[in-house]
């Protein structure tokens, strides 16, 4: 990403009394784009969504917007616009009333509010709920007013809280494109705190990965999977397998008994224990005395049918390892006659395999 | 941790209405002070003092307990209290338990009755009770030669005053249940009888002990009844009451208010405390239970309620009859000559008028009042401090009881350094002190209804640039408008019923209908003081009808957007 960013959020702190909520806290979101904030509960993402908003105060550190520090500035003179998890409409005022309310702060005319007011409700597909009241909408189509009213003043910034939690499943997936492709349209500059990583990959163009009011680490949905910089990202985000082992030279190891070939060792001692890591799906799954390289022998514990494909657990041979996970497509299944206590050879391809100092 | 980098603490400037939100929040912390906090502390520092104002330690309250008449009256208030307490409960448990846990015809019937006393001041049932069982009394013959001036008298009628705030607690504690635990007690085999003792009475036991405390304190702190019906037995209430107006005997007038405000206090923490447990009993996945019918219990519950029903019911009626009467109980001819009061006495109609205006007044002022300091309180921020005095000083009120806050008011607004002096004498001192008084039920039911709304309404608005004020008045208020009319006919009930608040402070250009009732009383003229009493009635329970028509009429006008 280029030119200069829109917003900068620079060593930021807070504190609650004693408890450190947010410790050094600094990313930038550049103009148009879609970020991120993923992390557990009570990481500090929604602090910091506050902050940026003007909600709350942090202790120490700066809010800039094109360069000009904000952090001065009351939230109603920041113009970024806010859609909250409970989507905060106003019961008592029909969708037109909601979706126009900001407006009048602006003094606008009323012809001009009818006319803005009409054309968000065509853009989030609502042409005809003017005059229904919040509690007469669907789960999905409050949340979408509720956009619609923080888009409604031409925010450039807009905030949104885990704004899809409180929807159920099916539905959460099908406004995660809704929301996606109403921001590319409307070029919004976006920040979004979810606690779902599925919903962060689908969404962001980056992500900021939170855990106990650090940052962990920033980077596109591929990086950020394919390249976790943490146990803790390469944990949260997306299944992995983590089993210890030793470094026994650069870009090898040794575990579960066998001698592997690995992802990059740099910035780790040339020898000495380590945790390991690859993903389920990375496992290549072969007939037991296969020839295959970077392999070991294993036995399946457990076969757990999950619809499209099995998530095996497997038992290296190897006495005391780790039990590790493998996804395996039914077809293959089907091939090799697969079924718990049958012996087999996995595979690991050494680029996925990724490598963390042991403590 | 790492260390902190040396930036300057990031401070945020305040927008023009988070200013108007942290003044409000500031007067409002005033006005409490003004209202509530200093009288008491005149109150307080008055019963440290002799007549000249000097400090002189405990040497009043050494006054007070080495001289038996007074201190006597002490316990005759605890005995009174307790015995009170211990008629009521069982009586308010029963009738509560019929209205909530069984399948009893005309519970709505049952419910309204059971309402009947909230409506009259504790005047109202012992003046009937001495046309009952006074000496001239009808049913004098039940009482075998006991005397129904004295403790017996006092007991009945708080019993009668006390009775629909006992049942208010105990059928919302009833109403918590939790039918699987029913179930499952039934299903491990457990007999009606162990199933009461081992689940319902557990369950119910915060409020029980709520209950208990609220009609204690209740009963401690009247002075209606025992000033009525009291006859030479002397209680806390009455004795501040003569020696204050009585005496004008300030200082140990001082120190028996203090005697009263103790277990008020004691009492009021002890409510809090158990209310809370019983708050936490409460859980998110409870099922409720739904009394199946029993022909046998549900018409047993009848009868019960019945008992209980008819002299609530019975002592209204006296009430109504005797103000329509010639001449009790020897020309029992129909007549209202009882509500020409300027028959009786010169103020003739204005007390009631009177009384209308402080109702009023007090319902307006006080409603706006309460509701909009709950909802600073609630949802702006800033002023931790000042916000912290605030929730002390709403909450204080309900423990401080009418009498003592009056007498307080005389010490307060009456010393002669006190530049808000001009009030005194005037209705404006009657509003303030009322209001004052009932604040803190305002203030819970408001704040109960603000907790429901969405939290985040305060953060959109400031998000879409509109100032709060804004969305209090589109959005905050129309939504709590059940909530702001409940307040402001509790304001209005209560105002119309006091006697204990304002009996300190009329003035005759300012004297109220409760007031009239216990002159009149005490100058014999009991039809006419019964006549008043239910005046009082009559405007409470047209108040009362209204609030329920105006509510209903609310109720479909914005069906719209509160079905879920």
């Amino acid at each position: 990403m280029s030119g200069a960013p829109f917003l900068q959020a620079e060593r930021i702190w807070k504190q609650f009394g004693s408890f450190t909520a947010l410790a050094d806290v600094s990313f930038d979101v550049h103009p148009g784009e879609f970020v991120c904030l993923l992390g557990p509960s009570g990481c500090g993402k929604t602090t910091l969504l506050r902050i940026i908003m003007g909600l709350e105060t942090q202790t120490q550190g700066r809010i800039l917007r094109e360069e000009r520090d904000i952090s001065g500035l009351p939230p109603a003179q920041r113009d970024f616009g806010i859609v909250f998890q409970s989507y905060a409409l106003f019961p008592n005022l029909t969708v037109f009333d909601n979706i126009g309310y900001g407006l009048h702060s602006r003094r606008m005319k009323r012809q001009q509010i009818r006319a803005r007011v009409g054309e968000l409700l065509t853009l989030i597909g609502m042409p005809e709920a003017a005059r229904k009241y919040p509690a007469q909408l669907s789960g999905g189509q409050q949340q979408r007013v509720s956009l619609a009213r923080a888009l409604a003043p031409s925010p450039s910034l807009l905030l949104l809280d885990e704004p899809l939690s409180a929807l159920d499943a099916r539905l959460r997936v099908r406004l995660r494109h809704e929301v996606r492709s109403l921001q590319r349209r409307l070029r919004v500059t976006t920040i979004l705190v979810t606690h779902d990583q599925e919903e962060a990959l689908t969404m962001a163009d980056r992500i900021v990965v939170m855990n106990q009011g650090i940052i962990e680490q920033i980077g596109t949905p591929m990086e950020i999977y394919l390249h976790p910089l943490s146990p803790f990202v390469a944990d949260f985000v997306g299944e992995m397998n983590f089993l210890d082992g030793m470094l026994v030279a650069p870009n090898r190891v040794r575990v579960a008994g066998a001698e592997l070939a690995c992802g990059p060792t740099d910035g780790l001692p040339g020898a000495g224990p380590v945790r390991i890591c690859f993903r389920p799906e990375d496992v290549d799954v072969r007939a037991h005395g296969a020839s295959a390289v970077n392999a070991m022998p294993v036995e399946i514990a457990a076969l757990d049918f999950l619809g499209s494909f099995y998530r095996a657990t497997l038992r290296p041979a190897a006495a005391n390892a780790a039990e590790l996970r493998a996804d395996i497509p039914i077809h293959l299944q089907r091939e090799l006659d697969l079924a718990p206590g049958r012996l087999i050879t996995v595979s690991l391809p050494a680029d996925r395999i990724r490598v963390f100092a042991r403590d | 941790m790492a260390t902190a980098v040396a930036v300057v603490p990031a401070r945020r400037k305040l927008a023009r209405d988070e200013w108007i939100a942290r003044m409000a929040v500031v007067a409002l912390a005033l006005w409490l002070l003004v209202a509530v906090a200093l009288p008491l502390w005149a109150l307080l520092s008055k019963s440290f003092q002799n007549r000249d104002g000097v400090f002189v330690g405990l040497a009043n309250y050494a006054t007070y307990f080495s001289n038996p008449a007074l201190f006597s009256s002490f316990w005759n208030s605890i005995v009174v209290a307790a015995i009170a307490t211990a008629v009521v409960l069982p009586a308010a448990f029963a009738y509560a338990y019929a209205l909530t846990r069984t399948a009893m015809k005309a519970k709505g019937l049952f419910n309204a009755l059971a309402q009947i006393p909230i409506l009259a001041p504790s005047l109202l049932p012992a003046i009937a009770l001495i046309y009952l069982f006074g000496n001239q009394g009808l049913l004098r013959g039940l009482l075998f030669g006991q005397s129904i001036y004295g403790p017996l008298g006092i007991v009945i009628a708080e019993a009668f005053y006390t009775f629909p705030h006992a049942l208010l607690i105990l059928v919302t504690a009833l109403t918590t249940a939790d039918a699987r635990l029913y179930e499952s007690a039934a299903a491990l085999g457990a007999s009606p009888r162990r199933i009461f003792l081992t689940v319902t009475l557990p369950g119910a036991r915060y409020g029980i002990l709520s209950a208990a405390l609220v009609v204690f304190t209740l009963v401690v702190t009247d002075f209606g009844a025992p000033k009525v019906i009291g006859g030479r037995f002397n209680v806390l209430a009455t004795d501040v009451y003569k020696q204050v107006v009585g005496q004008q005997n300030f200082q140990i007038g001082a120190v028996v208010a203090m005697m009263l405000l103790a277990p008020a206090v004691l009492s009021f923490a002890a409510e809090r405390f158990v209310r809370r447990k019983q708050m936490a009993q409460l859980t998110a996945q409870a099922v409720p239970l739904v009394p199946k019918p029993q022909p046998l219990g549900d018409g047993a519950f009848l009868g019960l309620c019945a008992l209980v029903a008819i002299p609530i019911v019975g002592i209204l009626a006296t009430a109504a009859f005797a103000s329509l009467i010639k001449f009790w109980p020897y020309n029992l001819a129909l007549s209202l000559r009882n509500y020409n009061f300027g028959n009786f006495e010169t103020a003739g109609w204005l007390p009631y008028w009177n009384s209308l205006r402080l109702a009023g007044w007090t319902a307006v002022i006080g409603t706006a009042l309460i509701f909009t300091g709950a909802y600073l309180q609630e949802k702006t921020r800033g002023l931790q401090a000042v916000r912290a005095v605030v929730q002390l000083f709403a909450m204080l009120p309900l423990a401080v009881p009418g009498l003592v806050l009056g007498i307080s008011y005389i010490f307060f607004f009456n010393h002669p350094a006190n530049p808000l002096g001009f009030l005194y004498g005037t209705m404006a001192i009657l509003v303030l002190n009322t209001i004052a008084h009932f604040y803190t039920v305002g203030h819970l039911t408001a704040t109960t209804a603000l907790k429901q709304l969405d939290s985040e309404f305060e953060a959109v608005s400031a998000s879409l640039r509109a100032p709060f004020y804004r969305t209090f008045g589109k959005v905050t208020v129309p939504v709590c408008l059940p909530a702001i009319l409940d307040i402001a006919v509790y304001m209005f009930v209560n105002a119309m019923t006091t006697v204990s608040a304002v009996i300190f402070l009329w003035v005759p250009p300012t004297r109220v209908a409760s007031i009239a009732v216990v002159y009149m009383d005490d100058a014999g003229w009991q039809g006419a003081a019964a006549a008043m009493a239910m005046m009082i009635v009559y405007t409470s329970a047209t108040v009362k009808v209204l609030h329920v028509m105006l509510a209903r009429t609310l109720d479909r006008r914005t069906q719209a957007w509160r079905r879920r």
